[in-house]
């Protein structure tokens, strides 16, 4: 029963609760005409004990409500005395209360709205209130079709509807010490904002998120929320997790959409200047706190669009490049200066940069692509994800010819790895007119790295899944083109290190996988083009940047370092927050003399 | 955006060379180096390697064969357009020191990359010898410039109608039989010429670098699309490169990969004209 609360179209339906008998029902605004309607908690009186607040009547008893009716004249079915009492008077106020509506997103509790001042207050205990909330389920996200969705670059999720993320937010049980903000890795506030969403004050929960956040849009859509926030709400433990990245996708699309952005006015101008090498996540959060605290940036980029991963690698359908465009143009407004082609080390070198510029922050990512090295990788179609993915969304090559650079093709493609860049390929290839596509990973299901989503998503759009399986070689044609991959099957054998089971060959267990198209999504490491240069810069065995976690200072002075140029391959929230812990530390530096 | 400050055809409509203004580029960029650029919003990101610069002026010139789509549409490009994006210097630049006498060996448009590591060996106080080749004598570029830098010039088409008939190879192994002195090969040019003149030259014992050109992307590193066997290792060309001992090469591979894409530009290059 229960189950059909989230399919009730909230717009015209809503809940209405008898301040005499204490009974709850619906009634539909059709044409002006109140049509009370059937209660939702028809037969789950028992176990929702919101007796003695709340009483169940039966449809039958509804009343239909004569044409001419006024709202002020509705009767409570179940009393028949009117609605509209003197008593009691409303919460805040004090004034009486006109008309008694349970809000759309407080189903199943009763909530109060005093329609001469706007006033709001809850009828029920704590206690009720969250035991009434465990209640409700986890809304889900309403996605493209998946049949439609494969034949188009179009994004995937639509988002939620207001209603949704009122429904949602209500979920959240506001907990005085939450787990939540524990999980995030940047620490939003994470029930203030759901609070501010459940008071319908969606922009203010935007600035909210945006005070420790300065991408929500992107991080609603990216984040590996299954593993950081919503591992930890306490939700969790009986039921689903508060989709926590559902609602700030919600936001930070509403507040866009709503253009409620406002570029802040910069009182300070201070003369001190800060280069940002790379516009990743790293570079774009660093860059937007120097400017507010009134530094002059300019942010370098090699390439010739801003974004980093966010416009190279992440695709079209899983995070539109509208957003990170909307987001970098945010940041020019500010006063950001963003210099494309540019490749620091080669176009101008690190120490030139410092005789221009007080302070340097280094966010060039791990660009580096890295590869089995098993025979066969210089086949012709044995691609990295990188270059299968830059092809893709950076040259827009499934727009080809419209656009110039060929798109890979291939009918059988497999890609070698597990994790979100592994799945952003195969969605890709499938959306590309590839007939067969099908992820290879070396260990098991339950390690794949990937967002739970990405996984869910490329399942339902047909991608296949060949887990426990390693590649030994790539098998090429007498034109050196791919034609076969050579694999091994594995088993878990004791865990590692990482408390993963690690995987062992079975001996013997060798087989070919037909394909023409070969994706290797393995990871990446740091790319080393800036140090060919700036070798001053100290680097760990792995060519990541060594900082003081504190400050994200490298070994050079005046500059400094974050992202995955520093940790590895990890992720855009991570990228952020070193940005941010840079910025910081840059400007206690530079305000300090 | 990037100006095209001069523009001159260098061989009838198929060979055209670019001054571009870029004053960074050409304030940095040395011999060997190269820079990728995109015509406009729907185009490819093209490397084209970097046949001289002016950093007086800053401008760096860049000289193309007209073959697919990009370099059609380049070649309608008229002086005072613009390239979107050029964004470079790439790759690492040849490491030129006086070594004594060193020969250059240059075919087709690789001729124009040749020119400016000639002109740079020169520089350095080596007594430069060039053999460059073309098809025949429409197609032949640069030669005055080489004749000018070089302290000797042979000229091959490969139908006589300038210079001496036939290959470069052939004046090649005539130098390697008689003089004793040459240090250093380079060959720049089309991939089965830079082969066999490394197949030559590796009977000579003469360490010979090769300019390659395989298919990329961003040329910062990031996309691995331009992977080269070079001592049975892979190598990145745009960051490892473009230069490498040509006698460790794998130039079939090379040639195998680089036309992958022949269909496509074909496609393209038709789309572009409907
Ligand atoms: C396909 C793919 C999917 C991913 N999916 C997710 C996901 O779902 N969730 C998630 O959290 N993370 C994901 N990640 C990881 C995430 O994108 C990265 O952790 C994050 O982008 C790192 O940010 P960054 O700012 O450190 O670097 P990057 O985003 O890599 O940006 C670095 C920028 O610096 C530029 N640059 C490099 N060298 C120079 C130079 N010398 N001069 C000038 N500019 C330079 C580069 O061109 C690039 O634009 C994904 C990564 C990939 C590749
Ligand atoms: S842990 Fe869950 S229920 Fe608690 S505040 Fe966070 S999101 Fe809300
Ligand atoms: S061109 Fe992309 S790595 Fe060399």
């Amino acid at each position: 029963m229960l189950e059909d609360v989230k399919y009730l179209k909230f717009k015209t339906y809503l809940n209405t609760y008898c301040p005499h008998c204490r009974n709850t029902f619906n009634y539909e605004r059709k044409d002006e005409k109140y049509i009370v309607f059937k209660s939702i908690y028809k037969g789950e009186e028992a176990e929702l004990k919101l007796s003695p607040y709340l009483d169940v009547f039966d449809v039958e008893s509804s009343v239909e409500v004569a044409e001419n009716d006024r709202l002020d004249d509705l009767i409570c079915p179940k009393c028949k005395k009117s609605l509209i009492v003197e008593e009691p008077v409303c919460g805040e106020c004090g004034s009486p209360v006109a008309e008694l509506i349970i809000t759309a997103f407080s189903k199943l509790m009763p909530f109060f709205i005093c329609l001469k001042h706007g006033c709001t207050w809850h009828g029920l205990s704590k206690a009720d209130e969250n035991r009434v909330k465990l209640k409700i389920p986890r809304q889900d996200m309403p996605e493209q079709d998946m049949k439609l969705r494969v034949a188009n670059h179009g994004e995937v999720p639509y988002g939620y509807t207001t209603e949704l993320a009122q429904l949602e937010a209500g979920r959240c049980l506001q907990c005085k010490d939450p787990k939540c903000v524990k999980g995030c890795p940047v620490n939003v506030d994470i029930p203030a904002f759901i609070s501010l969403i459940r008071d319908e004050k969606v922009d203010d929960a935007a600035k909210k998120i945006k005070e420790t956040n300065m991408l929500p849009a992107v991080c609603g859509r990216v984040c590996p929320q299954e593993s950081q926030c919503e591992a930890l709400c306490i939700l969790g433990l009986r039921d689903r997790p508060v989709a926590i990245g559902n609602l700030e996708k919600f936001v930070a699309d509403y507040e866009r959409k709503m253009d409620l952005v406002k570029v802040p006015v910069i009182k300070t101008k201070l003369k001190k200047k800060v280069a940002v090498v790379g516009s990743g996540p790293a570079g774009l959060t660093a860059a937007a706190d120097l400017i507010q605290r009134g530094y002059s940036v300019t942010i370098y980029e090699a390439l010739h669009e801003a974004g980093g991963v966010l416009v190279y690698g992440i695709p079209e359908f899983r995070l539109p490049k509208s957003i990170v465009n909307f987001e970098i143009d945010y940041l020019k407004q500010m006063g950001v200066k963003i210099e494309l082609n540019c490749v620091i080390g080669n176009t101008i070198t690190m120490d030139e940069l410092l005789e221009h510029f007080d302070a340097v922050f280094i966010g060039v990512g791990a660009g580096l692509p890295v590869f089995m090295n098993i025979p066969g990788e210089t086949l012709g179609n044995v691609f990295s994800a990188n270059e299968y993915l830059t092809r893709m969304n950076l040259m827009k090559a499934y727009k080809f010819p419209e656009y110039d650079t060929p798109k890979p093709k291939g009918n059988k493609v497999v890609v070698l790895g597990g994790g979100n860049v592994a799945m952003d390929s195969a969605r890709t290839a499938i959306r590309t007119g590839s007939t067969e596509v099908t992820v290879v990973y070396r260990r098991s299901r339950q390690e794949l790295p990937a967002r739970h989503e990405e996984v869910r998503h490329a399942e339902e759009e047909g991608v296949k899944f060949m887990l426990l399986t390693a590649p030994v070689k790539y098998i090429g044609n007498d034109q050196g083109i791919l034609k076969g991959l050579e694999c091994l099957r594995m088993q878990l054998g004791e865990p590692d290190s990482s408390g993963r089971r690690r995987p062992i060959p079975i001996e013997g267990s060798n087989f070919v996988i037909n394909c023409d198209v070969a994706v290797v999504a393995i990871g990446n490491s740091s790319n080393p083009i800036l140090f060919q240069t700036a070798t001053d810069i100290k680097r760990n065995k792995w060519g990541n940047v060594e900082v003081n976690p504190e400050t994200n200072q490298t070994s050079k002075e005046h500059v400094y370092a974050g992202g995955d140029i520093v940790t590895g391959a990890a992720t855009v929230i991570q990228a952020m927050g070193a940005g941010r812990v840079a910025a910081n530390a840059i400007h206690k530096k530079l305000s300090a003399g | 955006m990037f100006q095209i400050v001069r523009k001159q055809v260098l061989s009838k409509g198929a060979i055209i060379r670019f001054d571009i203004n870029a004053p960074r580029i050409a304030a940095k960029v040395k011999a060997g180096q190269f820079v990728i650029i995109r015509v406009n919003e729907t185009g490819e990101r093209i490397p084209l390697t970097v046949a001289d610069k002016d950093a007086f002026s800053g401008t760096i010139t860049l000289i193309f064969q007209v073959v697919g789509k990009t370099t059609a549409l380049m070649r309608s490009l008229k002086e005072g357009d613009s390239l979107k994006d050029v964004v470079g210097p790439l790759g690492k630049a040849a490491e030129v020191e006086n070594i004594g006498t060193v020969i250059m060996v240059g075919g087709g448009t690789g001729v124009a990359i040749l020119h400016h590591v000639a002109k740079a060996y020169k520089e350095a106080g080596n007594y430069v010898i060039g053999i460059i080749g073309a098809r025949d004598k429409e197609t032949m570029i640069l030669d005055d410039e080489m004749a000018h830098i070089c302290d000797e010039l042979i000229i091959t088409t490969d139908d006589g109608s300038f210079g001496e008939r036939g290959f470069v190879t052939t004046p090649l192994k005539k130098y390697l039989d008689e003089r004793y002195d040459i240090k250093l090969a380079y060959a720049i040019g089309p991939i089965i010429m830079m082969k066999n003149v490394c197949n030559l030259t590796k009977k000579y014992n003469l360490h010979t670098m090769v300019s390659l050109n395989p298919v990329m992307i961003d040329g910062t590193g990031m996309c691995g699309g331009c992977r080269v066997t070079v001592d049975n290792r892979t190598q990145f060309c745009c960051v490892d490169g473009p230069d490498f001992n040509g006698h460790l090469v794998d130039f079939d591979e090379l040639e195998k990969r680089n036309n992958i894409y022949l269909k496509d530009e074909k496609d393209s290059l038709l789309n572009s004209i409907r």
